[in-house]
């Protein structure tokens, strides 16, 4: 999925390699791009489940405005994943509904 | 609450353009973008922009957006990122949300320079995973180097819908074809020819029936229309593709501008309900300016020239520049964009952008 020579734009500049996990699953992006581009390149494209017909949804605008690619990262649900950078360590799981209730301080 | 001459909301051309021209003549301009990284969509534009010198044209998009950043820098903008603008108060004051604190900035001028969003059309399966805007294919490919998809069905055949498809190829991904309801190509010959020329089909009266698949895009069955854009029983054809792509044109990002009770038109030959302003930029709430798309669907080029003008106008309004130079300078940016606004698409738009002018000075009534 990655593009590794773009004939216009040549080699993109991306941070180092860290490791996040998917469900549990370990895999591998680069730091600082969007999760959602991360989880893309590993093949995942369903990042939630709708509430009521459980349907699923993926990245559709990319740009951070239609959160149709919410998902749960570091226990917390609804974080838009198209603009959200990635760290090391993190923990994103696909969100159910409106995810894990929970009450934050 | 902090206090500016001058504030942009969206550094994207316009925003910029204004900043950098306002700038230059002494206003100090802070200028909040939503996004991570300034220059709005320009740093996606891979293409060669057309035109004359004076337009950058034979320049791409990304080149040009570094250059007015550089600019901006130099000339001491502060480029606020991950700012969103949340609302306007009756006073004029904005409400920021910087990082996750909320400010309250108060300018003398504002320059609303929001820009656009994607419009969409649903059909069965327009949810799945696979459907994506031309915007995002675009930030995908361009931005981040990944491929929305390896076989694209691209809906829509405006500029937009035939400059990504290019740009996918360029990427890598294969378009099956560009659909359109429309009769006729809706974007410039030069990019249409350019994947007409590879064997990329067009199939003009043409529509999206369905996506298929259960958990992401299977494929995609389009229908054709009559004339009356009614589908026609017996015409499906149906394409194995994994990557719908939705170009089906943009819609001005009005709503500071209508929180703000800025009046609007309708008008469709630049986008939709729009705010009208006057020949400086300036909508009927004095203090409140606009340029780029979010005054009338146009090109990133027309935008520059807008945001130029309202920096000038901004700059000649709070006493930083006289009244001669104001006129002069004013000139030789409408000058230039004549231009642009020429040709059977960019005259259609330079009427309606007068339309709007004389809707706000009340010699025309609003539709």
């Amino acid at each position: 999925m990655r593009i590794e020579e773009h004939p216009i734009l040549g080699t993109f500049e991306k941070g180092s390699p860290v490791q996040f996990t998917f469900d549990g699953q370990t895999m591998e992006g680069f730091e600082g791009e969007p999760v959602a581009i991360a989880l893309r390149s590993n093949g995942v494209l369903i990042h939630r489940y709708t509430t009521r017909r459980n349907e699923p949804r993926g990245m559709f605008c990319a740009i951070g405005r239609c959160t149709d690619c919410i998902m749960v990262v570091n226990g917390q649900p609804n974080i838009r994943t198209c603009v959200e950078p990635l760290k090391v360590g993190m923990v994103v799981e696909t969100q159910k509904g409106n995810g894990p209730e929970r009450i934050t301080e | 609450m902090r206090r500016y001459e001058m504030i942009c909301v969206g550094a994207g051309p316009a925003g910029l353009a204004a900043a950098i021209e306002a700038a230059r003549n002494g206003v100090q301009v802070v200028v909040y973008d939503e996004n991570d990284r300034p220059g709005g969509q320009l740093f996606k534009q891979i293409h060669k922009f057309f035109g004359s010198q004076e337009h950058r044209a034979k320049e791409r998009g990304f080149n040009i957006g570094q250059s007015f950043l550089d600019e901006a820098r130099e000339l001491g903008v502060e480029v606020s990122l991950n700012s969103v603008v949340l609302g306007i108060y009756e006073n004029g004051a904005l409400n920021v949300m910087i990082a996750d604190r909320i400010e309250q900035v108060l300018a003398q001028k504002t320059l609303v320079a929001t820009g656009a969003s994607e419009n969409m059309i649903p059909f069965p399966g327009w949810t799945l995973p696979g459907v994506v805007g031309a915007g995002a294919a675009q930030t995908m490919a361009n931005i981040h180097g990944i491929r929305p998809g390896n076989d694209i069905l691209m809906v829509g055949s405006g500029n937009v819908g035939v400059i990504v498809s290019y740009q996918m190829m360029q990427a890598g991904s294969r378009v099956a074809a560009v659909i359109d309801a429309a009769p006729e190509i809706g974007g410039y010959a030069v990019h249409a020819a350019k994947i007409a020329r590879v064997g990329v089909p067009f199939m003009m009266s043409h529509t999206i029936k369905e996506a298929h698949g259960k958990d992401r895009v299977e494929g995609a069955t389009v229908i054709q229309v009559d004339e009356s854009w009614k589908p026609i029983a017996g015409t499906e054809k149906r394409f194995e593709v994994d990557t719908i792509c939705i170009a089906v044109g943009l819609n001005p990002m009005t709503q500071l501008l209508r929180m703000a009770g800025c009046k609007t038109a309708f008008v469709p030959a630049l986008g939709g309900r729009l705010p009208v302003h006057d020949e400086n930029q300036e909508t009927s709430v004095k203090g409140i300016y606009v340029a780029g798309d979010v005054s009338g669907i146009e090109e990133a080029s027309t935008a520059v020239i807008e945001g130029r003008i309202a920096g000038l106008s901004i700059a000649h309004s709070l006493g930083y520049l006289d009244e001669a130079s104001f006129l002069e300078q004013r000139a030789q940016q409408y000058a230039s964009m004549k231009g642009l606004r020429s040709g059977s698409h960019g005259e259609r738009r330079g009427k309606a952008k007068e339309y709007l002018n004389a809707v706000l000075k009340g010699t025309m009534n609003a539709l």
